[in-house]
């Protein structure tokens, strides 16, 4: 065991991986020298050379494009967008080429990408670098999309998505990137929990509470102080978000009744809305209650003055709690 | 260096005679480092108007502007803004173009041409407003005929590329102009600008500021020839200019705005220059950036070479110099005071202005954050950052 700070565990991973497989290339902007804006690939390139860990021309598209070649060569390529808000240029080869082309060649031809992306807000940045652009990837067939909560989880998932035959979209929470913990680094990833499946991180009786990436944390402290009003709550990290693991949520809904939904991305055709969907359809005779989601609201990601105000917080998750729970809230005296 | 592009890009081989291409790939200078005037025989036409006192103002500029981006800095240190990133060096770049500009030109920018927003006569408190986190952007882009910065790397191209379609329907004479880096001329973006905007022939100018690094990464990097030859390809003619020296940018930038207007289509401008600061003030350079290469390009310095050429045209006075510091003296408090007197945004400001005309589905969510907010009964105080955790 070694304690460890999130960027530094998914360091290690991609260190693993890139000694356990020759054909494990790093592709990105500034991910060599730098060792990246967040020095998550830091030290790679001096120890592992400029044709493993390529510092690429500023083209995401071309990265994303080449990285679909190299897989055609027979090679793993891990690619790194440098904020979430700069994939777009990629997203036609993200969402026509990589996540097609197992599907469009019949199997012939695997395509064992995983692109890496820190998401999310929460650190004061400009435009453009606290976005959460998940739905948009989950919402495309063939792209396996996970994220992580804390830095074992990130270290472990990481290994298993590069020597995944799928893409892999790997949303790495970047508010949680100098947060520490506990990662053991002998621990074997084919042997750990598999990255598609969710997780129970604390177990409850009176409410299901799911949330993913950087919002694990705070749903774990919601839960905490819930429990010091009598509440008790069940908090799932949902880890994958394609394709979701429904059983767990749904053996979890199926004890307590009701379930909240929590993530930073906008309301509107976000993943809490599919989650909610198909819970209600498979538990509709358990739940006493409709689910509740707390999210960002639907609006471009605001200045950073104000990103806490958009952001759920520990507060707003436990209101959507009193909500799922009929217990008195902020829309109270409302109808519907 | 040998690639001469008279008669590349359509229209412009028959007026070749007029505007000269930098044959040969040498800078364009009228400027040494220690100051000295050199003549020209293509480009001193394009600056013969400029007088002893046009030149003492735009050695004022730079000094500002300089002051400005080194007071925003310390604003940033001193946790007043969020970032900032530093046009360190590349005054000369900003102020020879800018101040190049009809005000009815329309400018398309990156993020760091501050001295650009200057001359278009930005506010300074606005200058600081996205900074400081306080809004998505600082000024309304038609009060000064300027889009506001573009973070994406080379969208912008794009828009001026567009802005010039219309121009050219309207029949106007105006010109945009866009700004961008030597990063941006690998993104597809600003490669299909180009293309547009030579298969168009549109009045656009691609003014790239070669400041030799994209964050961590060499120009080398992004281009095995000189960026001011990618042009040829697409059929634009390029200028290749010192971009520390004030008086050749100006004068190339003069070049391609009269091609524009005289219906000649697009110019790419690559000004050589040197960002000497960190990329923003997240940035580190010294992690992958040698000492020499900076002290290499101190030595050009923009402001010490107009400095220079003041004083041996004898007009680089005392009076000159105090009064020159007095302005950039002013000119940073006014920003520095506006900066720490911005009041804070409203929490309900985030759903304004989402869609031009109000949605009864963003009302409501609006609706039920207020009354979340009430709950508290202090809505300032009802959120704090650890409610964000
Ligand atoms: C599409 C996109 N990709 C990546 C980034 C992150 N980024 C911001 S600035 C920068 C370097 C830009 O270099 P250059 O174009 O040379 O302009 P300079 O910053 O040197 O003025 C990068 C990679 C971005 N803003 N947009």
């Amino acid at each position: 065991m070694t304690q460890m700070t999130f960027a530094r565990a998914i360091n290690a991973g991609l260190r693993k991986s890139l000694e356990n497989d020759p054909k494990v290339v790093l592709l990105g902007e500034d991910i060599g020298t730098l060792g990246g804006v967040f020095r998550v690939t830091d030290g790679l390139q001096k120890d592992f050379g400029t044709h493993r860990v390529v510092d690429t021309p500023l083209a995401e598209s071309a990265i994303v494009g080449t990285a679909v070649g190299l897989a055609y060569r027979g090679y793993r390529p891990v690619v790194e967008i440098q904020f979430d808000g700069f994939v777009y240029p990629a997203f036609d080869q993200i969402v026509s080429q990589v996540a097609k082309i197992h599907y469009r060649t019949r199997g012939a031809v695997k395509m064992p990408i995983t692109i890496r992306i820190p998401f999310g807000g929460g650190i004061g940045s400009p435009e453009h670098h606290s976005e959460s652009p998940e739905a948009y990837f989950t919402h495309t067939s063939g792209l396996r999309v996970v994220t992580v909560a804390d830095p074992q989880d990130a270290y472990t998932v990481i290994q298993q998505a590069i020597s995944c035959d799928d893409p892999v979209l790997y949303f790495e929470p970047k508010r949680r990137y100098h947060d520490k913990g506990e990662v053991d680094e002998a621990l074997d990833p084919a042997a750990a929990e598999p990255m598609g499946r969710a997780r129970v991180l604390a177990t409850g009786t009176d409410v299901t509470l799911v949330a993913y990436g950087p919002l694990v944390k705070t749903a774990l402290d919601a839960a905490s102080a819930a429990a010091d009003e009598g509440i008790s709550i069940e908090v799932i990290d949902l880890r994958s978000l394609a394709p979701v693991d429904y059983d767990t949520v749904v053996a979890s809904v199926r004890r307590t009744g009701h379930l909240v939904i929590t993530h930073e991305a906008g309301q509107s055709g976000g993943l809490g809305a599919e989650v909610a969907a198909s819970i209600t359809e498979r538990c509709f005779y358990y739940l006493e209650a409709p689910p509740v989601r707390v999210t960002g609201f639907d609006i471009p990601y605001p200045y950073s003055k104000l990103e806490m105000h958009h952001l759920p917080g520990l507060d707003r998750i436990l209101d959507g709690v009193d909500r799922a729970l009929g217990r008195p809230n902020s829309l109270s005296g409302l109808e519907g | 260096m040998s690639t001469d592009q008279t008669g590349q890009g359509g229209s412009t081989a028959s007026t070749s005679a007029r505007y000269p291409h930098g044959q040969g790939r040498d800078l364009v200078q009228l400027v040494t480092p220690s100051g000295e005037r050199v003549s020209h025989p293509e480009f001193d036409y394009w600056v013969r108007d400029i007088t002893d006192e046009q030149l003492c103002s735009l050695y004022e500029d730079m000094t500002v502007i300089r002051r400005i981006d080194v007071e925003a800095t310390a604003l940033q240190r001193q946790g007043e803004l969020g970032l900032w990133p530093p046009l360190l060096g590349q005054e000369a770049a900003q102020i020879g173009s800018g101040r190049a500009l009809r005000s009815d030109d329309f400018v398309f920018s990156s993020y760091r041409e501050n001295g650009v927003a200057y001359c278009r006569g930005v506010d300074l408190t606005d200058l600081v407003r996205v900074w400081r986190g306080n809004a998505s952007s600082g000024w309304d882009p038609y009060t000064v005929n300027m889009a506001t910065p573009q973070i994406i790397i080379g969208a912008q191209t794009l828009h001026a590329t567009g802005y010039a379609m219309g121009i050219q329907n309207d029949g106007a004479d105006s010109v945009a102009v866009t700004y961008f880096g030597d990063g941006a001329t690998s993104e597809g973006d600003v490669n299909e600008a180009m293309v547009f905007a030579a298969s168009f022939q549109v009045p656009v100018v691609f003014f790239c500021t070669n400041n030799h690094w994209a964050i961590s990464e060499p120009v080398r990097l992004q281009s095995h020839i000189q960026l001011a030859d990618r042009a040829a390809g697409f059929g634009i003619p390029s200028l290749r200019v010192d971009g520390n020296d004030v008086l050749a940018v100006m004068a190339a930038t003069r070049v391609a705005l009269d091609r524009a207007r005289r219906g000649g289509g697009p110019t790419f401008i690559e000004a050589v220059s040197y960002r000497m600061g960190p990329h923003t003030t997240a940035d580190d350079p010294t992690r992958y950036r040698d000492a020499n290469e900076l002290e290499d390009w101190a030595a050009k310095d923009p402001i010490s070479r107009i400095a220079a050429l003041l004083d041996r045209k004898g007009l680089l006075t005392e009076e000159l110099q105090q009064q020159v510091k007095d302005k950039a003296d002013a000119v940073a408090h006014e920003m520095r005071t506006g900066c720490t007197t911005m009041p804070d945004p409203e929490p309900l400001d985030v759903f304004k202005h989402v869609y031009s005309t109000p949605n009864s589905w963003l009302d409501r969510q609006q609706d039920h954050y207020a009354r979340y907010l009430a709950s508290f009964g202090d809505p300032a105080g009802a959120v704090s950052e650890e409610g964000a955790r």
